[in-house]
């Protein structure tokens, strides 16, 4: 007893140092490191075929908000942190939580994703497979994906029921991606899987569209130059499971979507998506700040003692 | 097994681990210099298709171009390049013979494209004429010259009019 006590306190301890190295780092890093202007597409659920830089650190916030019908109105909070491994291969870790209103504050869990580009050059339409790991209650409301059959009903079940219930999946995704003359296509194809149970593997897309307002830079430094700002749009949904699959009960959304880089500083990205049938919620607000950290551990080397 | 005879055996273990995890290692670190050999001795050139080699930078030598190419290098290429171009421990200078005698299609087909494997990203994401500014300012740098503290000064990268 006494033993696992104290390995207890040794590890509390262990996860209380590394939180703190962490948020030292990230101090020192946001202090010495440049922030990178963000040139990839700032959608919410599509993914382009852009992975991070090698050795550069994004830490995003996503969050959205909706109010569903006949339930009561919510907002989740998801915080990312994506790392450019090698030119190919690109690693995030999300942890996400959501606040309803006259219910309750829960955190739902964590996805683990890896990104890989198996060609390693640009082509007219650019591939990248993408591997996610969930752990996640279904009291989760992150939205960061639709799939299998997806309606308005999973939003309006109590929290205190939702978040006994885990879902372990796997859930894989097709990225094809092409840019054009400054537009940004891209197309997703999704497969999730609950790990638990037996339940068939579900669908999902996403679509998306985008280009920056200026595709020359400006030579004088400006913070609200066209080339800071980008506009694009969103389409996506589920597409049912291996027992029904199509668009039919399940949700849909569209939602155009605006980005701002702040010069030497964050991206911010606005946009509401607005449900396509009865399944959906009527609007979803989604927003997110994003700071990426350039050549994050050698700034901390060279910082730290 | 007595605690000892536990600890020895388990540094043996260990040994005999790391003897049989020198020669992977040694193998990847061969591989890993190849591999930087191969980023550095400019392979990367061979590979840029012809009609992508005589491509012409719209920009060159534009002033403006320069400038806005300069704002675009301290965002992107210079925390692995460094603000002085001449690189930083394995990435390479950008003003070197090899990459200032490239030609303005070749620095863009490696703009474009980057060297995956070796480290360099794609910037396929910044559209093509912010990609030729970036191209206009970096052949404005010119190639290094020793490190002589006069010439140092009056070549300084921050001047785009040399």
């Amino acid at each position: 007893m006494n033993l696992q006590f104290a390995s207890r306190i040794s590890l509390d301890g262990r996860l209380a140092r590394a939180a703190f190295l962490l948020i030292v780092s990230i101090f020192f890093a946001m202090s010495y490191s440049p922030a990178a202007r963000a040139q990839e597409p700032q959608y919410f659920v599509t993914y382009s075929h852009a992975l991070e830089e090698p050795g550069n650190l994004e830490i995003e916030f996503r969050g959205t908000a909706a109010s569903p019908k006949n339930g009561n109105p919510f907002e989740s909070g998801t915080i990312e942190f994506e790392y450019g491994v090698t030119g190919w291969w690109t690693s995030e870790f999300y942890l996400s939580g959501q606040t309803t209103q006259n219910d309750s504050t829960v955190f739902n869990g964590f996805r683990f994703e890896n990104r890989f580009r198996p060609l390693l050059h640009e082509h007219i339409i650019n591939p990248v497979l993408y591997v996610e790991y969930e752990n996640l209650n279904e009291a989760d409301r992150s939205l960061l994906e639709i799939t299998g059959h997806d309606g308005i009903q999973n939003y309006i079940v109590p929290n205190g029921i939702e978040r006994s219930i885990t879902e372990r999946s796997l859930e894989a995704k097709l990225i094809l991606s092409s840019n054009f003359r400054g537009w940004n296509f891209s197309e997703n194809f999704i497969a999730e899987k609950d790990l638990n149970e037996s339940d068939p593997w579900e669908f999902g897309y996403a679509l998306g569209v985008y280009r920056p307002l200026a595709l020359a830079a400006s030579p004088k430094d400006c913070t609200f130059c066209r080339e800071n700002f980008a506009a694009g749009a969103e389409l996506y949904g589920g597409l049912g499971d291996t027992n029904g699959f199509g668009w039919r009960a399940t949700s849909q959304y569209f939602g155009p979507l605006v980005a701002f880089s702040i010069p030497h500083g964050p991206t911010i990205t606005f946009s509401p998506n607005f449900g396509l049938n009865d399944n959906s919620l009527s609007v979803v607000y989604r927003v997110k700040v994003s700071y990426e950290f350039q050549q994050f551990f050698r700034s901390v080397r060279g910082v730290l003692p | 097994m007595t605690a000892a005879n536990h600890f020895k055996a388990r540094s043996g273990a260990r040994r005999i681990s790391r003897g049989c995890n020198a020669p992977i290692r040694l193998l990847a670190g061969v591989l890993a210099l190849i591999a930087c050999m191969a980023a550095a001795n400019g392979s990367w050139l061979k590979h840029v298709p012809a009609k992508d080699r005589a491509r012409v930078n719209p920009y060159a030598g534009q002033l403006d171009a320069i400038a806005a190419g300069g704002k675009l290098f301290a965002d992107h290429c210079a925390p692995c390049h460094g603000a002085d171009a001449l690189g930083r421990g394995k990435r390479p200078s950008l003003r070197s013979e090899r990459v200032q005698d490239a030609t303005d299609g070749e620095l863009a087909w490696m703009l474009r494209n980057g060297n995956l494997a070796h480290g360099m990203p794609s910037w396929d994401m910044v559209p093509e004429p912010s990609r030729w500014q970036l191209i206009a300012y970096v052949k404005s740098l010119g190639p290094s010259v020793p490190l002589r503290p006069h010439n140092h000064a009056a070549r300084s990268p921050q001047d785009p009019s040399r």
